[in-house]
């Protein structure tokens, strides 16, 4: 190894002993992140095996009905929460960076922070079951059941823990779509990237539009639930129609969200194994952001017996039958290169071709049911629970386990066996079906959902023997499979490098494989480089691209523009600390203590939090480098320091803002909404908030921004005496606003325990209070990095990024104060 | 014109921004001001406008993506390491979305031209 290489390796190092847990590299974050997500859903599959053993024989008394009804709420929860979208983030922290030759994604100790709140959270989630106290109102948590009628704690550590584990899912959307639009290679043009980049990329953007509703439902319902606000109270003007909408906007994107990633692992195997190119790229494309869009327009189809309008149901029922033209337009691209190609037999592939037919039959079952008359037959019976299975498991699990089998040797150097995979296959292609296909039947005979058990006699009990059986031969794949992954393979020599003969960059991986990710960053100019470009791993391996050292001993990696590609920056990354699990700690610690009402300890560990995320921030963000230019090889010199639109930070800010703002646009709806359904909205016998001072609060909020945008002008003149004016004017004005929004229904003494407008009115204000305070403290931080020489008239990253905050923050205070004063004027 | 990332997204908006207007206004007018009957004329007459508006959007998407898909000698499948194919390549995915939403939006249209009441 020669000099340069041992620098670079020294930079990446992974940190040795206890402080190994200290690492934050993708590939270290990544693994934990799979091997925990794997480990839910062997937790979430137990349950379910619980669930059918109960349901084996009529009248069954393996389980309570209470115990029942938590074992089905965690599984669901579980699958979907802690395993389906989970996994999807941890093989993308795993291996975008290696698709796109990339060193890390841009923010490592961000997905560090959302690795170690998911773990938090969902050993905290999961943890309820052993004590009785879990979830038990399905993983849908309808009120008013969940509201009015289940006292413990259980749905409250549903609503918390996994609104905790949600904010750690738009963490990893953030740091993946920045990484897709600016960590690529050079010369990776928008027509070469890898199809799981496209795929990635359009998932990471659904998160960012579909958990931000379902994190202001948890709002509101646990807002109910700790004080009261009668969101979903019918008895007080509430409606809880309105947590279904909230809940299904999220609920149902969230089906694709789980699918997509899972066929975009097919979109890299495939030509593997068909030796050819995907056939119809622009096609896949289309198909991807397609079912991106129309994902979101179908969320009513879940919600057809509420009695909803006949027409309503009908526009939702047509959007439903829609989307299945660009998910089917995927799936013939995936079997014509199929059919183009010389296909190699391999487990693999057995799994990809089961997923697919799995996948179609589930699929066509869903446009079953997305035709409404079929679906109030079939709605909450167990046709449901075969439909979605077909879907999930053949759209999600048979593709990861394929992907298992593909990635294994890249990321442990050993394969895993074929013998082995093919039993496993069979036994859990058979065991699917005998488990599942019943269902559908037992569904159509009239068996509904979640009901712990049924009489004899009704035709439901050799069907529920049937799928019992299946349902452990499915297992009995999976213990094969596990096996496989965990038996010792010390004796089992290791695999060769690029071992299926792939043609995309993640398979540049030595083994055993470097920390650095690549030796040089390479220029791309085809979409299967190990393919098409001549002598491409040597040039590669022998550092002849960009980035082949690290003279300063700083982890280092390119940020390129968004649709050339072109190497805009030498971006420095932040290396291994403890601080990300500290602040995932403290930040869990204010969800799990608030679950139990223990408002000091919740407090006291949001303070801490606060400070750890702040330390983190003024040690590990827009530091000064020591030059301003660098030399990256091949004789190109780029800036190490940038701030802006061109900067990975701003667009992390931009895109977190914008599933900030989805959160409140999802609350305003929620305001708008109990218009909709009430004969007069504000009641006529209750004060608002009045007029004056919502808008007094608009206008201080308004000269807050302005200031805002003056600072930023101000910043770049040397002497910082009058940016520190304008600045701290700033915070006065942000002090102003938010305390003009409270005196609105303070001074009207509105109560929002007494009537949902109130409630509506004062979720709001809370909102955007709670927004201005985090505003003031980013003023006041960016005041601090000023005057501690951090931030200067050059170096403007900080100030432009709480300016952009800003823009948000305008428009949230706009919102909030036109709305509460001046729609009781007009409606 | 150069194509950018976002020149994908204007079609999937406009059926979007059609697929929200019809809902809302839908079950705005069905929740407050519909007669007993239901009857959806005036809702219908808004869906015709709001799809006519959409339609005449997504078709110049459409075309002018089929006009830059048009530009330039690169030759399919378009993955070279060239501004021609990258900017072809672009054209010809916004033209398959632009025909996709065309076709998503005419599938909500048809709920007006079908369904003559609220119920």
């Amino acid at each position: 190894m020669n000099e340069s290489a041992e620098r670079l390796l020294k930079a990446w190092r992974t940190p040795k002993g206890w402080r190994y847990w200290s690492a934050v590299n993708n590939s270290k974050i990544g693994l934990w992140y799979t091997i925990t997500a794997f480990g839910f859903l062997l937790f979430g599959g137990l349950l379910a095996l619980v669930m059918r053993i109960q349901l084996a024989f009529p009248e069954n008394d393996f389980l309570t009905a209470d115990q029942y009804n938590q074992v089905f709420t965690m599984h669901g929860s579980v699958m979907m929460f802690l395993f389906a979208v989970p996994i999807l983030e941890a093989i993308s922290i795993l291996l975008l960076p290696e698709m796109m030759g990339a060193r890390d994604l841009p923010f490592p100790r961000l997905s560090a922070y959302g690795f170690w709140a998911f773990l938090i959270g969902g050993v905290f989630v999961c943890g309820s079951l052993f004590f009785g106290a879990g979830p038990r109102g399905g993983w849908f948590m309808y009120p008013p059941m969940t509201t009015q009628y289940q006292t413990g704690v259980g749905a409250d550590i549903w609503l918390l823990g996994l609104s905790f584990i949600e904010i750690a899912s738009i963490a990893a959307a953030v740091e993946l779509i920045v990484g897709v639009l600016k960590c690529r290679p050079p010369g990776m043009r928008l027509n070469l990237i890898p199809l799981y980049a496209w795929y990635i990329l359009v998932v990471a953007v659904m998160i960012l539009f579909a958990f931000p509703p379902l994190i202001a439902g948890d709002l509101l319902m646990e807002l109910e639930r700790a004080l009261d606000w009668p969101f979903f109270d019918a008895s007080r003007g509430g409606d809880p129609m309105l947590w279904q909408h909230l809940f299904w906007i999220f609920g149902h994107p969230e089906v694709y969200i789980v699918f997509l990633p899972s066929i975009a692992l097919v979109a890299m195997i495939v030509p593997t194994f068909a030796r050819t190119p995907m056939v119809g790229y622009g096609w896949i494309v289309l198909a991807a952001v397609g079912t991106g869009f129309l994902s979101f327009g179908l969320w009513v189809h879940h919600m057809f017996t509420t009695g909803l309008p006949g027409i309503t149901i009908g526009i939702f029922s047509a959007a439903s039958q829609a989307v299945a033209i660009p998910t089917g337009i995927q799936i013939f691209c995936f079997i014509a290169t199929l059919l183009v190609g010389r296909v190699t037999r391999s487990v693999c592939l057995l799994f990809v071709l089961a997923g697919l037919a799995t996948f179609i039959i589930g699929g066509l079952t869903g446009v079953m049911v997305a035709i409404a008359p079929f679906d109030y037959q079939a709605h909450d019976t167990y046709f449901i629970v075969g439909h979605l299975h077909y879907v999930l498991v053949g759209g999600t699990i048979f593709p990861i386990v394929a992907g298992f089998y593909y990635f294994y040797p890249l990321i442990t150097g050993k394969q895993l066996s074929e013998r082995l995979g093919t039993i496993a296959f069979w036994l859990m292609m058979i065991g699917f079906n005998v488990s599942f296909f019943p269902m559908h039947i037992t569904g159509m005979i009239g068996m509904p959902r979640r009901v712990y058990t049924y009489p004899a006699g009704m035709g439901f009990d050799n069907l529920n023997l049937i799928s019992s059986v299946g349902a452990f031969v499915l297992a009995g794949g999976f213990v094969v499979f596990l096996w496989d992954l965990l038996r010792p393979k010390g004796g089992q020599p290791t695999a060769p490098r690029n071992v299926w003969n792939a043609g995309t960059l993640e398979w540049l991986a030595e083994v055993p494989d470097q920390p650095w990710g690549v030796r040089s960053i390479p220029i791309v100019e085809s979409r299967y480089p190990l393919w098409d470009q001549e002598n491409f791993v040597r040039d590669v391996d022998e550092g002849n691209f960009y980035l082949p050292d690290a003279e300063e001993g700083l982890r280092e990696t390119l940020v390129t523009s968004t649709v050339e590609a072109t190497p805009i920056q030498c971006l420095r990354v932040p290396g291994p600390t403890f601080l990300p699990m500290w602040a995932a700690a403290f930040t869990g610690g204010v969800f799990i203590f608030g679950t139990f009402h223990w408002y000091i300890m919740a407090g006291v560990s949001g303070v801490l939090a606060f400070f750890t995320i702040l330390a983190w921030l003024w040690t590990g963000t827009a530091i000064i480098p020591e030059k301003t230019e660098k030399n990256v090889g091949l004789g190109l010199t780029l800036p190490t320091y940038v701030s802006g639109p061109a900067a990975v930070g701003w667009w992390a800010m931009f895109i977190t803002m914008l599933g900030d703002m989805t959160a409140f646009m999802s609350l305003v709806f929620g305001y708008f909404f109990y218009w909709t359904v009430h004969e007069d909205f504000p009641p006529k016998d209750v004060e608002g908030p009045g007029v004056l001072w919502p808008l007094v609060s608009v206008f201080c909020a308004l000269a807050a921004w302005g200031l805002m945008l003056l600072s930023r002008k101000l910043n770049s003149r040397k002497n910082g005496s009058l940016f520190y004016v304008s600045t701290l004017t700033s915070v006065l004005m942000t002090f102003a606003a938010a305390g003009a929004l409270i005196a609105g229904p303070w001074l009207h003494n509105m109560d929002p325990t007494e009537h949902v407008y109130q409630a509506s009115v004062c979720v709001l204000v809370l909102w955007t209070v709670i927004h201005l305070a985090l505003g003031a403290v980013m003023q006041l931080y960016a005041v601090a990095r000023r005057a501690a020489g951090k931030m200067t008239h050059r170096f403007n990253a900080d100030i432009v990024n709480v300016t952009l905050y800003w823009h948000f923050m305008m428009l949230t205070a706009g919102i909030t104060g036109l709305t509460i004063a001046l729609f009781p004027l007009v409606s | 014109m150069k194509i950018k990332l976002w020149w994908l997204t204007f079609s999937p908006l406009c059926w979007a921004g059609h697929f929200l207007a019809s809902y809302l206004t839908t079950a705005i007018y069905c929740a407050k001001f519909a007669s007993p009957e239901g009857d959806a004329l005036p809702v219908r007459i808004a869906v015709a406008v709001f799809t006519i508006v959409a339609l005449s959007l997504i078709t110049f998407f459409g075309v002018r993506s089929l006009r830059l898909h048009r530009r330039g000698d690169a030759t399919l499948p378009h993955d070279d390491d060239t501004v021609d194919d990258e900017q072809r390549f672009l054209g010809f995915a916004a033209l398959l979305l632009a025909i996709l939403s065309g076709i998503a939006t005419l599938y909500t249209a048809l709920v007006f031209v079908l369904m003559e009441t609220c119920h």
